[in-house]
C-alpha cells in the first residue's frame, strides 16, 4: 500500500517531513503514528491507513516542498502483492493545487519578488538587511518587532496564544511575550472587539486578530460605531489606536460564509483606515506602520498569500508608509490596478497581456484608504486606459468608487470606458469549478485589457 | 449632632453630594426648557429621577477610577466634574461643547476627568468598559473601571460575552445596572425573561446585588462595598439599581407606555426630595444652608444657560477635522 502525503488544509499544497517516526520493517497498526508532517498551518501527525509492516521509506526525514499526493512510504499489508518501488524525484513532482484554482506562480509568470527588487531599486529605496520569508513570517516578525518597542502593544483573538494561530501567524509569540499580552478569547468576537477597542481608548494598543475577516461581521457595530467614530464625536478628545488583523477574501473550497471580501465595507467608513497588502514586504512594513498609528486599521490579509514568500528588510525600522501605492511594473499602455490578491491574479495574466503586444503599468495600491490618488492619476494621463480587478463581488464595490474618482479625475485622459473585473454576484460556491467561475481570472482580465485596447 | 451614616461622611461631604444632585436636576430642567425652545436638536434623554445613582457612587470612587455610560450621559459628566457650561454647549451644538459640538447629547468624552462617555448603541460600551478595565489591569493602575448600562441592554447579547471576559480574566470592572423599568418603551416585564438582572451576571462568576437606587445612602453604602470587594479581590462586580425616570425616554416620548399616577407615585420617592429631608431631618442642616446651595446653583444654571446659548457655531472646517488623528 502506497502512503501518500495527505492535504491536511484547505490551503495545503506542499508539506515538510519533519519527522519519521518509524523505520523500515517496524510492524504498525491502523491508527499508528507514522511520521509528523508540517502542513502551512500546523505540525501534524500522519497515521497509519491500516495494519502491515513498514516496508520501504521513499522520503528522508527533513525533507521540505513534498507535494500533496507524493509517495513518501510504502506498507506492506498482509494479503497485498508488494508493489514495485518507484523512483521519486521531489523536484520534479508535479505542482498540484488543493483549491485546483490556477497556481500562484508558475514558470512563466513574472515573480512577485522580481518586481519588488526592481521597483527597490528604481525607488532608491534603503538599502536594507534582506531575507526571502513568506507573508505569514514577515507578519509574525512586525507584531514581534512592534511588541518588543512598544510594551503597550498587545495582542488578543481566538487561537492566537496556546494554539499558535489559527494560521500560524502568530507562531511563538505567546513563549516570548507571556499571557499578559498575548491571549486567547473565547468565541466572542462582539465582546471582545469592544474590549480591545475599550482598551484602545484608555491609552494601550491592542491588535486584534480576527480567526477570518467573516467572523468580524459579529462585531462590525463595534468596529463602525465605536473605534472609526469615537475621535470625531468626541471632538479629537478620544482616539483608537487599535489594529484589526486576520484573512480577508476568499481561501479555497472553504465555501460562501468563509470566503468573501470586506474591502468594500470597511473603506466606505470614514475614521477607518484600510490596508491589504500583496506580498510578505509590503505586509510587513504595513503592518509595522499599522500598530505604530493612532487610529484604528483594519489591515486586510490573505489567507492564499500567507505562504507566498519574497525578500523582506530585517531592520526594526523598516516601515512603508500609509496610503502609498506602489508601481510593481512600469509599462505605457493600460494601467492596470489591484490590491491584495487581485495583483497575483493581474501577474498570473502578465505573460498572456505580453503576447499581445501590451506594456501595462501595474499599480499595488497597497493602502485603500487612504488611497493613492497621485499615483493612479499620473498613470492613467499616461496609459489612458484602466483596467481594475478586484476579487470582492461587483456590486457596490470599492473597484466601482475607484472608476468614478478616476473618470472625474481623469475624463480628459480617458480613451476608452474603465473596465473592472470583480467576484460575480453570488455566494462563494463549494465546487472547484464554480469557485473559479466566481473569482477573478485570467481570461477576464485580458479580455478586459484586449477590450479597453480595442484589440478583436 | 451628626447621625452616623455608615460610610462617616460629614455634613459638608453630604451637602457637597446633594449640591451635584441638585445641579444635576436642574440642569436636566433646564435642557427640557431648551429643547422645547428649539435650541437643543435631536435625541436628548434626561436624567431626572435618577440622580442618586450617579451621585451614591460617586462617593464611593476615586478621582482616578474611570467611567463609562450609554447616552442617557449628562448626569454622568456633571457627577465627573466636567463644567456645565461645556456640556450645555455640547446640547445646543455649539463651538464651546465639550466635543466641540460634533456629538451632541449622547457623546461627551472628557480624558482628563476620566470619563469615557456617552455611547448611542445600548449595550456597546459594556465591553468597552471592561477593556478600560483591561487596560487599569494591563499598566497595573489601581483603578476601577464603573461601566453603567440600562435595563434594556440587559438583554444584549455583548454584554453578556463583556460579562464572561470581565470575570474569566478578572478585571477590576464595576457594572452598574440603572434599572429604571423600561427600555425606551417597553417595560421590563415585557423584556427581560427570568428573575433579577443582575443575577444574570452572577452565572458568570461575578458578584452582585439589588439596591434601592432612588435613595443615595442605600447605593453609597453598596457601592464603597463594591469597591472594597473588587479591590481586595480583583474581580468584577455588578449592582442592580432600583431606579426610575421621571421624564420620557427622550424629549418626544409621550409616555403612553405608563400611568400618571404610575409616575406620580414615584415621585412620592423623588430621590434629590428624599436626600434633602434627610440632610434636614436626620442630620438636622439648616434649611438657611441647603437653600443657599440650591440658590448658586439656580445662579449657576443662568450662566450655564447664556453661555450656551451664546457660544458660537462651530466653525465649518471642523466638518473635516478629526475624523483621523
Amino acid at each position: 500500500m502506497k502512503i501518500l502525503l495527505p492535504a491536511l488544509s484547505p490551503t495545503m499544497e506542499t508539506g515538510n517531513l519533519v519527522k519519521w517516526l518509524v523505520k523500515e520493517g517496524d510492524s504498525v497498526v491502523s491508527g499508528d503514528i507514522l511520521a509528523e508532517i508540517e502542513t502551512d498551518k500546523a505540525t501534524m501527525e500522519l497515521e497509519s491507513p491500516d495494519d502491515g509492516k513498514v516496508e520501504k521509506i521513499l522520503v528522508k526525514e527533513g525533507t521540505e516542498n513534498i507535494s500533496v499526493n507524493t509517495e513518501i512510504a510504502l506498507l506492506k499489508v498482509d494479503g497485498e502483492e508488494i508493489e514495485e518501488i518507484p523512483e521519486v524525484s521531489i523536484e520534479k513532482s508535479p505542482q498540484v493545487s488543493s483549491n485546483g484554482s490556477e497556481p500562484l506562480t508558475t514558470e512563466e509568470n513574472i515573480s512577485m519578488n522580481s518586481l519588488l527588487n526592481q521597483t527597490k531599486e528604481n525607488s532608491g529605496e534603503k538599502n536594507w538587511s534582506e531575507k526571502e520569508i513568506s507573508m505569514r513570517e514577515a507578519l509574525n516578525q512586525a507584531i514581534e518587532e512592534e511588541m518588543k518597542l512598544d510594551k503597550d502593544v498587545f495582542l488578543l483573538g481566538e487561537e492566537v496564544a496556546e494554539y499558535d494561530g489559527a494560521y500560524k501567524v502568530t507562531q511563538g509569540l505567546l513563549d516570548k511575550f507571556g499571557s499578559k499580552r498575548v491571549l486567547d478569547t473565547p468565541i466572542s468576537e462582539h465582546g471582545f472587539t469592544g474590549l480591545a477597542i475599550g482598551a484602545a481608548m484608555a491609552g494601550i494598543k491592542p491588535i486584534c486578530e480576527f480567526m477570518t475577516f467573516n467572523f468580524s461581521m459579529q462585531a462590525i457595530d463595534q468596529i463602525v460605531n465605536s473605534a472609526a467614530k469615537s475621535l470625531y464625536m468626541s471632538g479629537g478628545e478620544i482616539n483608537v489606536p487599535i489594529v484589526f488583523r486576520g484573512p480577508n477574501g476568499a481561501a479555497a473550497r472553504v465555501g460562501a460564509q468563509h470566503s468573501q471580501c470586506f474591502i468594500s465595507w470597511f473603506s466606505h467608513i470614514p475614521g477607518l483606515i484600510v490596508i491589504a497588502p500583496s506580498n510578505a514586504r509590503d505586509a510587513k512594513g504595513l503592518l509595522k506602520s499599522s500598530i505604530r498609528n493612532p487610529n484604528p486599521v483594519v489591515f486586510l490579509e490573505h489567507e492564499l498569500l500567507y505562504k507566498e514568500k519574497t525578500n523582506v528588510p530585517e531592520d526594526n525600522d523598516y516601515l512603508i508608509p500609509i496610503g502609498k501605492g506602489n508601481l510593481i511594473k512600469e509599462g505605457k499602455d493600460v494601467t492596470i490596478i489591484g490590491f491584495s490578491m487581485s495583483v497575483q491574479r493581474i501577474l498570473n495574466a502578465l505573460p498572456s497581456i505580453e503576447k499581445l503586444g501590451i506594456s501595462p503599468d501595474i499599480i499595488d495600491l497597497r493602502s485603500i484608504k487612504p488611497l493613492d490618488e497621485e499615483l493612479i492619476y499620473k498613470s492613467v494621463k499616461k496609459t489612458n486606459r484602466v483596467v481594475i480587478v478586484e476579487d470582492g463581488f461587483g456590486s457596490t464595490s470599492f473597484g466601482s468608487h475607484l472608476s468614478y474618482l478616476i473618470q472625474s479625475n481623469c475624463f480628459d485622459f480617458l480613451d476608452s470606458e474603465i473596465i473592472k473585473v470583480s467576484g460575480k454576484d453570488v455566494p462563494m460556491p463549494y465546487a472547484e469549478n464554480l469557485e473559479k467561475l466566481a473569482l477573478p481570472n485570467t481570461d477576464e482580465i485580458v479580455s478586459a485589457i484586449k477590450k479597453v485596447s480595442y484589440i478583436n | 449632632m451628626n447621625k452616623k451614616n455608615k460610610n462617616n461622611f460629614t455634613n459638608d461631604q453630604l451637602l457637597k453630594f446633594y449640591e451635584k444632585m441638585f445641579l444635576i436636576r436642574k440642569f436636566e430642567e433646564k435642557a427640557a426648557q431648551l429643547y422645547g425652545a428649539g435650541k437643543i436638536g435631536g435625541f436628548c434623554h434626561l436624567y431626572i429621577g435618577q440622580e442618586a445613582v450617579v451621585i451614591g457612587i460617586l462617593s464611593s470612587i476615586n478621582s482616578e477610577d474611570t467611567v463609562i455610560t450609554a447616552y442617557r450621559d449628562h448626569g454622568h459628566i456633571l457627577a465627573r466634574g466636567v463644567d456645565p457650561k461645556l456640556v450645555m454647549a455640547e446640547l445646543t451644538g455649539r463651538k464651546d461643547g465639550i466635543s466641540k459640538g460634533k456629538g451632541g447629547s449622547m457623546h461627551m468624552f472628557s480624558k482628563a476627568n476620566r470619563f469615557y462617555g456617552g455611547h448611542g448603541i445600548v449595550g456597546a460600551q459594556v465591553p468597552l468598559g471592561v477593556g478600560i478595565g483591561f487596560a487599569h489591569k494591563y499598566r497595573n493602575e489601581k483603578k476601577i473601571s464603573r461601566v453603567y448600562l440600562g435595563d434594556g441592554a440587559m438583554s444584549n447579547g455583548q454584554v453578556f460575552e463583556a460579562f464572561n471576559l470581565a470575570s474569566l480574566w478578572e478585571l477590576p470592572v464595576l457594572f452598574i445596572i440603572e434599572n429604571n423599568k423600561y427600555g425606551m418603551g417597553t417595560s421590563i416585564g415585557r423584556s427581560a425573561a427570568g428573575g433579577e438582572l443582575y443575577e444574570r451576571a452572577t452565572v458568570f462568576g461575578i458578584k452582585g446585588e439589588k439596591v434601592n437606587g432612588m435613595n443615595f445612602f442605600n447605593v453609597s453604602e453598596s457601592a464603597i462595598r463594591a469597591r472594597e470587594y473588587i479591590e481586595k479581590n480583583s474581580k468584577p462586580y455588578i449592582i442592580e439599581m432600583d431606579t426610575y425616570r421621571f421624564r420620557g425616554h427622550s424629549m418626544s416620548d409621550p409616555g403612553l407606555y405608563r400611568t400618571k399616577d404610575e409616575v406620580n407615585k414615584m415621585k412620592e420617592i423623588d430621590p434629590v426630595l428624599k436626600m434633602k429631608e434627610t440632610l434636614l431631618n436626620d442630620y438636622k442642616i439648616q434649611e438657611d444652608t441647603i437653600k443657599d446651595i440650591e440658590s448658586d446653583i439656580k445662579k449657576q444654571i443662568k450662566d450655564v444657560e447664556k453661555f450656551s446659548l451664546e457660544s458660537p457655531l462651530p466653525d465649518l472646517k471642523e466638518l473635516y477635522t478629526e475624523v483621523y488623528l
